[in-house]
């Protein structure tokens, strides 16, 4: 019997970020698309992506550590303390939206006022580079190797 | 939820903390279609029981979606499973286990950012169902190995026929596995690892 067959895809340049879950304010066209002659053209457009209204967002990944730097003020929401008393040792945006049952996207939106409020810190992933480290992938290895 | 109730409040058992001196997390995702052991891989590797995380999207904001065609926005939920091995004292690898239908890749976008790299988990019975993913992380630039889960009853392609089949150049891993053994598991995973050691060696990472 034959397996079906695929053909290999080439590495593209990444698509724009775009948030997958809030609505977006309608927008021009984008002048490229309306035959602008070069990057040169239309300085301001590189800002018209941002600036939705929702407000600044903290860069969070699923797996940026969240650590308390306190416990939970007077002042916080319910919503607040429960992170708060989580996050007393180092818990992955992930846990947190796991054991808060809360969506990824709320997640971010309430460790974002937390992180402003500075009650807690985030500690941000070690992601993928085009110069790989390869102490890091080294120390991986011999962590699984431990399993 | 009530987050009120401080003595109710969901959380990691005891033993299931990570130390004070957690400085990073790096993660890998695990991909393929559905049924095909995903979760069941993260679970025989992963040291704290998998916990699910979700998202809620619209469909506007899923793209293409005219099953119903419908105007109005319908909230769907996407989970992901996931587990954690921690590696030293201040590193922790995270295992997330995606979902493989093509409308969820928006949801995507934002996982595969930063993963150090992905298995592509296949069933010889269901081979294609894995093409636009493995589509998809070469577009992406993320490098991944092929883990054939083996099914009692599924075909068995000699590795060559399947590197054809799957059009994969030749440096690219593809392994058996049994997901439910942690040890297999483990297995795909230091080849996955070792491949992107290699990537590394040779500069060829992107």
């Amino acid at each position: 019997m034959t397996p079906p067959r695929r053909t290999r895809r080439r590495p593209q340049p990444p698509p724009a970020p775009q948030p997958p879950r809030l609505p977006q304010p309608s927008r021009p066209p984008s002048r490229d698309a309306a035959g602008a002659k070069g990057p040169g053209d239309n300085p301001e457009r590189l800002y018209s992506v941002t600036g939705s209204g929702d407000g600044a967002r903290a860069e969070l990944d699923l797996v940026t550590l969240i650590v308390a730097r306190s416990g939970p003020p007077v002042s916080a929401t319910p919503e607040q303390a429960a992170v708060l008393r989580l996050c007393g040792t180092p818990l992955s945006v992930a846990e947190l939206s796991a054991y808060l049952r809360l969506p990824f996207s709320t997640m971010t939106v309430l460790l974002t006022e937390l992180i402003a409020a500075e009650l807690v810190q985030a500690r941000a992933p070690i992601v993928r580079q085009a110069l790989p480290d390869r102490s890091l992938l080294e120390a991986v290895m011999h962590g699984l190797q431990r399993l | 939820m009530d987050f009120n109730g401080s003595d109710t409040l969901p959380g990691p058992r005891t033993e299931d903390h990570l130390p004070h001196t957690a400085q990073a997390a790096v993660k890998i995702v695990i991909v393929g279609g559905f049924g095909v052991g995903k979760t069941t891989m993260v679970g025989s590797v992963s040291e704290i029981r998998p916990l699910t995380t979700e998202e809620t999207m619209t469909q506007a904001g899923i793209g293409v979606d005219d099953d119903y065609g419908s105007e109005s926005k319908t909230a769907t939920t996407v989970a992901m499973d996931f587990g954690r091995i921690s590696i030293t004292e201040k590193l922790v690898l995270y295992l997330f286990g995606t979902p493989g239908q093509e409308r969820f890749w928006f949801l995507w976008n934002g996982l595969f950012e930063g993963a150090l790299g992905a298995v592509v988990l296949v069933d010889t019975r269901r081979l294609e169902v894995s093409f636009d993913v493995m589509g998809r992380l070469e577009e992406g630039g993320v490098p991944f190995v092929v883990a054939v889960n083996s099914f009692p009853d599924a075909p068995r392609y000699p590795v060559e026929e399947l590197r054809t089949a799957l059009d994969l150049s030749p440096d690219i891993p593809i392994i058996d596995c049994d997901v439910r053994r942690r040890a297999s598991s483990k297995d795909v995973l230091m080849t996955l690892m070792g491949f992107l050691h290699s990537l590394a060696m040779s500069g060829a990472l992107t």
